[in-house]
C-alpha cells in the first residue's frame, strides 16, 4: 500500500504563489520582469522627453555627412571630405591593426618571460619576476603615456638628422627614429613581383608537405629525416632564385630627409608605437604569468616519466610538457587578447585614431550625436568580444580533457 | 675457520676516516654560482646579458635619482642648479605635492580631512583583512563609510548620522525577522531604513549648521585622493552586487538568469572607457529632466557596474567549483534557498574566489586612471593637465610619471602580496 501525497488537482489558492515552491519561482520571475520593464519604460520615457525638450532625435544621418577632420594614420583612403562612416571604418581598421600587432608582440614577450621565469638561472628568473611585477602593477594608461612621452619628447626632431654635423643618424640608413614617428623602408612591388610572392607561398606549402612526409616516414619505418635545414632551404632557395631570375622586382623604398621631414618609406606615428609597445609590455607581463602557471600545472611526474622513456630534454618539452601546458595556457591567453582589444580604446589618450577616438571622440563632439555614437561604439566592441568568446568556446569543446 | 681469513688479510681499518671537506667547487657560494648562474655556456651568456641589462638600467637610473633636486620652485631654476649634471627635478613633487595628492580645488586648510580618512581606512579594513585583529574593530568598519563621507565631503554630521540611523534601524528589523524568512527580513529592513531616512531627511536640512565641516563639492576632488575614493567605493559596492549577479546567473529561474547573463556579458564585452563616455555624455538623457547629479557619482555608478560584472564571473567560478554534494547537503538539511546560500554555499564559494576578487580589485584600482580621459583630474589627469601644462614645470616628465607609477605600484603590489598571503592562510588541506 503506497500513499500518494500529490496535492489534489484544482486546489490552487492565491497564497500558493508565495508559499509553494512550485509556483513561487513564477512569482519571482514575474516580479523581476515587471521591474525590468518598469525600469526600461522609465529610462525610455525620460529619453523621449529629454530629446524632445532639447529638440533632438535619434538618427544615423550623420554617418553620411562629411567628417571634416583629418586622420594621421590610415590604412585605407581617407580625407577630411570623407563621411563619418568612413572615419569610423578607419577607426575600426586602426583598432584591429594595433590589437593584432600588440597580440603578436605580447605573446612573444610573455612566452619568453614566462619560460625565463622558470629558468634555473637565478639572475634571469629574478629579472623576469621584476619585469612581471613592475608591469602588472602599474596602470596601462601610465605606460602608454610614458612611452608616448619617450617617443615625442626624447627622440630627436627630423632636422637633427640634417647636415654634416648631424646629432642623430639613421639606423642602417633605413630606420629613422624621430619625434614625429618611426620611418621604416617600404616594399615596392615592381612588375613580376607576384611571381616571387607566388613562389614563396608555394614553398611554404612544400615545406609543410615535407614535414608531414618526414613524420609519416618516422612513424612507418623509424627513419628520422633532418627537419630543420631542409625546411629552411625549401622556404628560402626557390624564392631567392625566382627573385633574381625575375630581375629583382621587389625593391625597398628607403625613407630620406627631404625638406623639413622624412619622405618615402612607411611612417609609423608616435601614438601607434606608444600604444603598441605599452599594450605589449603590459599584457606580456600577464601572459608571462599565464605561461608560468600553465607549465607549473604539469606535474613533475610527466617530465620524469618522459625522461625515463629516454627522451632528451628538448623532446620532453616539445612532446610531453608543452602539449599539456597549452591546454591550460590558451584559454587565459585568448582572454588576454580580448583585454588588449578593449585596452586599445585608450588610444584616445595619445591621439591614435582608433574607433574610440574617431567615432567616440571627434565625431561625437562635432555632431553631438552622443547616444548614437556610444551605441555604435559599444556594438563594435561587443561584436569583437562575442566572436572571440565563440572561438574560445569552440576551442574548449575541442581541446578540453575528455573525461568519462 | 674465521681465523684463516684473519690471517690472509694483512690490514683492516678499524676506525672511520675523518670526513674531508667537499671540493671547493661543490659547496657554498661557488656551488651556488656554478649551479644557478654558470651551469652551461648558454646560461653563462644569459647571465652576462642579464648583468649588462641591470647595469644599463641602474647606470641610467641611479644618478638621476640620487642627483635629483628637491627644493627649486620651477624647471628653469632646477636646470640652473643641475647645471648639466644628470639628475631629476624632483622639486616638482615637493612643490606640487598637495596638487598631486588632493587636486587643485580642495580647500587648503582641509587637507587633514582626507588624510585622516585615509589613515582610518587602514583601521577599518584591518578586521576584514586579518582575522587576528580584534573583533571590536568591526565597529569602526561599520562606522567608517559615514565618517569618511563626512570627513571628505564635509557638511553637517547629521546627514551621515541619519543615514547611519536608518541603516542601523533597518538592520535591527532585518536581524529580528531573518530567522523567519530571509526575504521578509530583507524587505522589511529596506522599508524601515527608507522610511526613517525620509523622515530624518525632513529634519536635517533645518539643522545644516550642526557639527559642520566646510562642504566640498565632488567636482573639487582630485589627485591620488580621487583614485583612492573611486577605488575603495567601487570595490566595496561592487562586491554585494557581484554576489547577487553571480547567484542570478547560477539560478534555475530562466528569466532572472537571462537578465543577469545579458548584463554581465554586455558589461564585460565593452571597454570601461565607453561606459565612462556613457556616464559623461549619455546618462543625463536617461534621467528625469532636471536631475543633475555630479559627474563623480555617475562615474561611481558606471565603474561599480563594470566591476560587479567581473566580480560576478569570479564568484560564479567559485560557486561552480563547489562539489555538488554541498548543495545537496544543504537541501537535505531542509534549508531553503536563502539559508543554504547564506550559511553553506557562499562562505565556501567566496573563500575560493578571494584571489580572483583581489585581482579584479587591483585591476579596478588601476582602471580608475581612465577617468582622466573624461577630463576628471585624478593623479594622471593632474599630471597631464595642470602640472605639465604650466610654464613652471613644462618638460618635467619622468619625475612625475615615475611618481605616479610608484604610487600605483606600491598599492597594487601590496594588495597582491596580501592576497598571496591570504591564500596560504586559507589553505585548509594538508601539505
Amino acid at each position: 500500500m503506497t500513499t500518494m501525497s500529490d496535492p489534489k488537482q484544482g486546489s490552487f489558492r492565491l497564497s500558493m504563489l508565495l508559499n509553494d515552491t512550485r509556483y513561487r519561482s513564477y512569482t519571482f520571475q514575474f516580479i523581476a520582469l515587471i521591474l525590468l520593464i518598469a525600469l526600461m519604460a522609465f529610462l525610455g520615457i525620460n529619453l523621449v522627453r529629454n530629446l524632445a525638450s532639447a529638440g533632438l532625435n535619434i538618427s544615423y544621418e550623420f554617418l553620411n555627412v562629411p567628417a571634416g577632420y583629418d586622420v594621421q594614420q590610415t590604412l585605407i583612403d581617407y580625407n577630411s571630405q570623407s563621411s563619418n562612416l568612413r572615419a569610423a571604418m578607419v577607426g575600426i581598421i586602426n583598432t584591429l591593426l594595433v590589437a593584432f600587432l600588440a597580440c603578436v608582440t605580447a605573446t612573444i614577450l610573455g612566452v619568453i618571460a614566462g619560460v625565463a621565469r622558470l629558468s634555473k638561472n637565478w639572475l634571469v628568473s629574478k629579472l623576469m619576476a621584476v619585469y612581471v611585477e613592475i608591469f602588472r602593477n602599474i596602470p596601462v594608461l601610465i605606460w602608454i603615456l610614458m612611452i608616448y612621452t619617450l617617443m615625442t619628447a626624447v627622440l630627436p626632431a627630423p632636422n637633427a638628422f640634417r647636415g654634416d654635423n648631424a646629432t642623430s643618424s639613421m639606423l642602417f640608413d633605413a630606420f629613422a627614429f624621430t619625434n614625429r614617428g618611426v620611418y621604416i623602408p617600404a616594399p615596392v612591388w615592381g612588375p613580376g613581383s607576384m611571381v616571387v610572392v607566388a613562389t614563396f607561398v608555394l614553398s611554404i606549402i612544400a615545406a609543410i608537405f615535407y614535414r608531414r612526409y618526414a613524420v609519416k616516414l618516422l612513424f612507418d619505418t623509424g627513419k628520422l629525416l633532418p627537419m630543420g635545414w631542409p625546411t629552411l632551404a625549401i622556404l628560402v632557395v626557390p624564392t631567392l632564385l625566382m627573385f633574381f631570375v625575375m630581375g629583382r622586382p621587389v625593391g625597398l623604398d628607403y625613407p630620406a630627409l627631404r625638406g623639413f621631414n622624412f619622405q618615402g618609406g612607411i611612417q609609423i606615428g608616435a601614438p601607434l608605437i606608444a600604444l603598441w609597445l605599452a599594450l605589449s609590455v603590459y599584457t606580456g607581463a600577464f601572459i608571462a604569468e599565464n605561461v608560468r602557471a600553465g607549465i607549473q600545472a604539469i606535474s613533475k611526474g610527466q617530465t620524469e616519466a618522459a625522461s625515463s622513456l629516454g627522451l632528451r630534454p628538448k623532446r620532453v618539452m616539445n612532446l610531453v610538457v608543452l602539449p599539456q601546458a597549452l591546454r591550460v595556457i590558451i584559454p587565459p591567453l585568448i582572454s588576454q587578447y580580448l583585454n588588449i582589444t578593449k585596452n586599445s580604446s585608450l588610444a584616445i589618450a595619445v591621439g591614435y585614431a582608433d574607433i574610440t577616438a574617431t567615432l567616440g571622440g571627434i565625431t561625437l563632439n562635432q555632431t553631438g550625436r552622443a547616444i548614437e555614437c556610444v551605441l555604435l561604439l559599444m556594438l563594435f566592441y561587443l561584436t569583437i568580444s562575442l566572436s572571440i568568446s565563440a572561438i574560445m568556446n569552440v576551442y574548449n569543446n575541442n581541446f578540453s580533457l575528455k573525461e568519462r | 675457520m674465521s681465523d684463516t681469513h684473519a690471517q690472509t688479510v694483512t690490514y683492516v681499518r678499524d676506525t672511520m676516516l675523518p670526513q674531508s671537506a667537499p671540493p671547493s667547487t661543490a659547496q657554498g657560494p661557488v656551488k651556488w654560482l656554478r649551479e644557478s648562474l654558470f651551469s652551461s655556456i648558454p646560461y653563462t651568456i644569459l647571465t652576462i646579458a642579464a648583468v649588462y641589462v641591470i647595469y644599463v638600467v641602474l647606470a641610467g637610473f641611479l644618478p638621476w635619482l640620487l642627483g635629483g633636486v628637491w627644493t627649486t620652485s620651477n624647471i628653469r631654476e632646477c636646470r640652473e642648479v643641475l647645471d648639466g649634471a644628470s639628475g631629476g627635478c624632483f622639486s616638482v613633487l615637493s612643490e606640487r605635492w598637495n596638487q598631486l595628492l588632493f587636486g587643485i580645488s580642495y580647500p587648503r586648510d582641509g587637507y587633514w580631512r582626507p588624510t585622516l580618512a585615509f589613515v582610518l581606512l587602514f583601521v577599518a579594513i584591518a578586521p576584514i583583512l586579518f582575522s587576528a585583529a580584534p573583533r571590536k574593530l568591526l565597529i569602526v568598519t561599520g562606522l567608517y563609510p559615514f565618517i569618511a563621507f563626512w570627513l571628505i565631503w564635509g557638511g553637517s554630521l547629521l546627514l551621515p548620522l541619519s543615514a547611519l540611523l536608518s541603516i542601523g534601524a533597518g538592520y535591527v528589523v532585518y536581524s529580528k525577522l531573518v530567522k523567519r524568512s530571509f526575504g521578509a527580513g530583507f524587505g522589511a529592513g529596506v522599508v524601515v531604513a527608507a522610511v526613517l531616512w525620509m523622515i530624518l531627511g525632513l529634519i536635517t536640512p533645518s539643522l545644516s549648521g550642526v557639527l559642520a565641516l566646510e562642504e566640498v563639492a565632488s567636482r573639487n576632488m582630485g589627485g591620488f585622493m580621487l583614485n583612492m575614493i573611486l577605488g575603495v567605493i567601487c570595490v566595496s559596492l561592487s562586491l554585494p552586487l557581484g554576489i547577487v549577479l553571480a547567484l542570478g546567473r547560477q539560478s534555475s529561474l530562466p528569466i532572472i538568469k537571462l537578465i543577469c547573463v545579458v548584463f554581465i556579458e554586455f558589461i564585460r564585452g565593452v571597454p570601461l572607457i565607453t561606459l565612462l563616455f556613457v556616464a559623461n555624455v549619455v546618462l543625463a538623457y536617461f534621467l528625469p529632466p532636471g536631475t543633475n547629479f555630479d559627474l563623480i557619482l555617475r562615474v561611481i555608478i558606471m565603474i561599480t557596474m563594470f566591476a560587479s560584472a567581473y566580480i560576478a564571473e569570479v564568484i560564479r567560478g567559485g560557486l561552480a567549483a563547489l562539489p555538488r554534494g554541498q548543495y545537496e547537503g544543504a537541501e537535505s538539511l531542509g534549508l531553503d534557498y536563502a539559508q543554504s546560500m547564506r550559511l553553506i554555499i557562499l562562505p565556501q564559494a567566496l573563500k575560493i574566489s578571494i584571489p580572483g576578487i583581489v585581482n579584479v580589485a587591483v585591476g579596478l584600482f588601476k582602471d580608475t586612471t581612465l577617468v582622466s580621459i573624461i577630463s576628471m583630474f585624478d593623479l594622471v589627469g593632474m599630471i597631464r593637465g595642470p602640472i605639465l601644462a604650466s610654464t613652471d614645470w613644462n618638460g618635467v616628465y619622468w619625475e612625475l610619471w615615475g611618481f605616479a607609477a610608484l604610487l600605483f605600484f606600491v598599492v597594487c603590489y601590496g594588495i597582491s602580496q596580501y592576497s598571496q598571503w591570504l591564500e596560504r592562510q586559507l589553505q585548509t588541506e594538508h601539505g
